[in-house]
């Protein structure tokens, strides 16, 4: 089986970063099954095209994005393969998507181990980066919770990896950025449930330490843990926040919460505040500026939210996760130049410091994160993955329409501070690091990664904007 | 506001309206690539542009060829280093003699004046969406406003062109893109030169020079060339079916 001329006949698809800030137009084609995608590998290969891949394009950076080449739109493989109910494993092609995950897991009492801030990406997605959600001190990334997967390699061949099978290579596809060839199918183990719902405990912290603290006293006994931090609050309310901690209940815990896993108990609130979901971000847009964001961010460090005498409230697994999508287009809010985020993630022994400095650094050169977002890591056995035994701190910064120049520098400095901190990137977020940083950051660990690049598509045919940018060939 | 542009490909650009936009906008200092069937005439032009010491792409390619053209738009975008303007000025006119039916000639109209604008526009406006900026200029023409009996197919391609600009226009115009239709009435051109009633005609140079100045102004309109025809379209327009069955237009 051939495909179509690429050049001649394929869309053209005007792809963004998340962020909105990146943008480009590519070749599309969207595969239905492995034989259509061998064909469209094989396709490219003639016509010198290189290839990237893209499910639903949550990525903040330029990681899905391949200006000029082909853009393999992974939603056209979206079928739930098999979920066996008694096991909490299931099978997914490329284009399933965590809303898939869980509607297929939770009327079961299956959710998955690890879900981002938003139910749309893709398992193409959560495989190249490696994703991390509010658990991450305990669940680990999302790949350690995967137990095999199909990659097609620039030659259409298929290989099935595991820990046993070919570990190696398994260990450098998740968090390997599509660069090594294209997974097919993602086998994961779901993580059981027996309660629709969470306890979250909300808690206010006035500084930077006082957040340290606050997850390493309540580590041990939450399941999630995520703070959010007040970045234009300075002096002694520096790193300011609040904190969730959220458990699991058992089943004796919270007797009524087992009717809550069906699927019409889930979801998100049609409205916030009297505002249709939808039209929530056109609300949102004359106040996405420093001084509106300086007082939204004030106002919600001050509110308390609504708990009961035990200062705990209860919320829906898909409420608590997947806070990203109460506001559907709420990127829009930033105008026409977009956004970027960039996450700090800093080893523990120089993570207090260094957030600090990151924090003072942000203020002093007006450039203040609308939204700082604060979490625990633990190390894992992927090549390329960001995780470490430390800390991240997520920051998105509104590209200046004037003065975008402001920004890069800033973000310049901020790389700087985390090589001297002995931290790591994160692809996903990233739209500004230099190929030398990220070598640096990643080191010898980088250098396993592209001879294995090198050795399994030594014509270079998975390629990205990102990936031409870190120089990842 | 008022566009300069510095880059720009001119579809249909050895003769007529086509090749004078080309050396109007190269006298003003914009780099062209020239797209059309005809080699000499396309060199020939450019030979003229040169001494304006612009640089002119001459790039032979017939519109029907869609497949063709995703590839060469994209060379000629990489040889301009980049684009800010394109032009679809190629065109065919069929008049049909009085009790001659001939499907051919009539489709051809629609492959050129209609299928080759998608083909061309297309790359352009993805592109253009992506950069947040750039124009897109169609020539229609007023003969698109009414299906007319002495030139069906000539006016069916128009009256499609001008909706697909249109439709056009409202995709892009968001993003800071520009779309302008530009419907002339009669130009002196080879084109004209065999049709017989050519009410309020202009030399090619007038139309050319209000035709940029339409494109430079930036706000995505459809424009008649002169303005004069937009009281002619109103009459057309409005004019019912059963009156304008009668004319010999």
């Amino acid at each position: 089986m051939s495909a179509a001329p690429l050049r001649a006949t394929a869309a053209r698809r005007v792809l963004d970063g998340f962020g909105n800030s990146l943008r480009s137009t590519s070749l599309s084609a969207r595969p239905t099954n492995v034989e259509e995608l061998a064909a469209v590998l094989q396709q490219a290969r003639e016509e010198g095209l290189n290839v990237s891949f893209r499910g639903n394009g949550r990525s903040y950076g330029d990681a899905s994005l391949n200006t000029n080449q082909l853009s393999i739109d992974n939603r056209g493989m979206t079928r739930v393969l098999s979920f066996d109910p008694a096991t909490g494993i299931i099978d997914a092609e490329v284009g399933v998507t965590i809303e898939d995950l869980w509607r297929t897991g939770l009327p079961h009492g299956w959710w998955p181990y690890v879900v981002p801030g938003t139910m749309f990406p893709t398992m193409g997605g959560c495989t190249a980066m490696n994703i991390h959600g509010k658990n991450c001190f305990k669940a680990g990334p999302f790949g350690d919770h995967v137990l095999d997967l199909d990659l097609m390699l620039a030659d259409g061949s298929i290989k099935t990896l595991s820990r046993t099978q070919e570990p190696d290579l398994f260990r450098a596809v998740i968090a390997g950025l599509g660069l090594l060839g294209a997974v097919t199918r993602v086998r994961l183990q779901m993580k059981k449930v027996e309660s629709g719902r969470l306890k979250v405990r909300p808690i206010q912290t006035h500084s930077l330490e006082e957040m340290f603290d606050c997850f390493v006293e309540r580590m041990p006994q939450s399941d999630y843990l995520v703070g959010w931090i007040d970045c234009f609050a300075g002096g002694a309310s520096l790193g300011r926040g609040l904190v969730h901690q959220a458990n699991y209940l058992s089943a004796k815990e919270d007797p009524e919460g087992r009717s809550l896993l069906a699927l019409d108990a889930q979801g998100l609130p049609p409205s916030i505040m009297g505002i249709p979901r939808s039209m929530m971000w056109r609300f949102m847009k004359p106040l996405t500026n420093d001084a509106g964001m300086r007082f939204i961010n004030t106002v919600k460090y001050h509110l308390p939210e609504p708990h009961d005498h035990e200062g705990v409230f209860y919320d829906g697994h898909v409420s608590f996760a997947f806070l990203l999508d109460f506001v559907p287009g709420w990127r829009n809010a930033y105008g026409d130049s977009g956004f970027i985020q960039y996450q700090l993630f800093l080893p523990d022994a120089t993570a207090r410091r260094a957030m600090r400095e990151a924090l003072e650094l942000c203020q002093r050169r007006g450039v203040v994160s609308y939204l700082g977002v604060f979490k625990r890591h633990r190390p894992d056995e992927f090549l390329l993955s960001h995780g470490l035994d430390g800390w991240s701190l997520a920051l998105d910064f509104a590209v200046p329409a004037g003065d975008p120049q402001k920004l890069w520098r800033a973000t310049n400095d901020l790389t700087a501070l985390v090589l001297e901190a002995g931290g790591t990137f994160y692809p996903a977020k990233d739209a500004v690091v230099s190929a030398e940083a990220f070598a640096r950051a990643y080191g010898e660990r980088l250098s396993r990664f592209l001879a294995i690049k090198r050795q399994l598509d030594p014509q270079t045919l998975f390629q990205s904007d990102l990936s031409r940018r870190l120089l990842l060939y | 506001m008022s566009l300069r542009f510095t880059r720009a490909i001119i579809v249909g650009a050895s003769s007529g309206i086509g090749a004078e936009l080309a050396r109007q906008l190269a006298a003003e200092g914009c780099d062209v690539a020239l797209v059309g069937r005809r080699r000499a005439e396309l060199d020939a032009l450019a030979a003229e542009i040169a001494k304006h010491g612009r640089k002119a792409i001459v790039q032979t390619h017939d519109v029907t060829q869609v497949d063709e053209t995703p590839l060469v738009f994209e060379r000629l975008v990489e040889q301009l280093g980049g684009l800010d303007l394109i032009i679809y000025a190629a065109g065919v006119i069929h008049v049909p003699e009085e009790g001659v039916w001939d499907a051919r000639a009539e489709m051809q109209q629609l492959q050129v004046n209609a299928v080759g604008a998608i083909a061309w526009t297309t790359p352009a406006a993805a592109m253009f969406e992506a950069k947040r900026a750039g124009t897109i200029l169609g020539l229609s023409s007023i003969a698109g406003e009414r299906g007319r009996r002495n030139m069906p197919g000539y006016t069916a391609s128009k009256a499609a062109l001008t909706t697909w600009l249109e439709a056009l226009r409202n995709r892009v115009s968001r993003y800071g893109v520009n779309v302008v239709t530009v419907k002339p009435g009669f130009v002196d051109t080879d084109m004209t030169k065999h049709l017989t009633k050519k009410p309020m005609m202009i030399p090619v140079n007038t139309a050319a020079r209000l035709i940029l100045a339409a494109a430079r102004r930036g706000d995505s309109a459809s424009v008649f060339v002169p303005f004069q025809w937009w009281l002619v379209a109103m009459v057309l327009r409005h004019m019912p079916s059963f009156i304008f069955r009668r004319l010999d237009i």
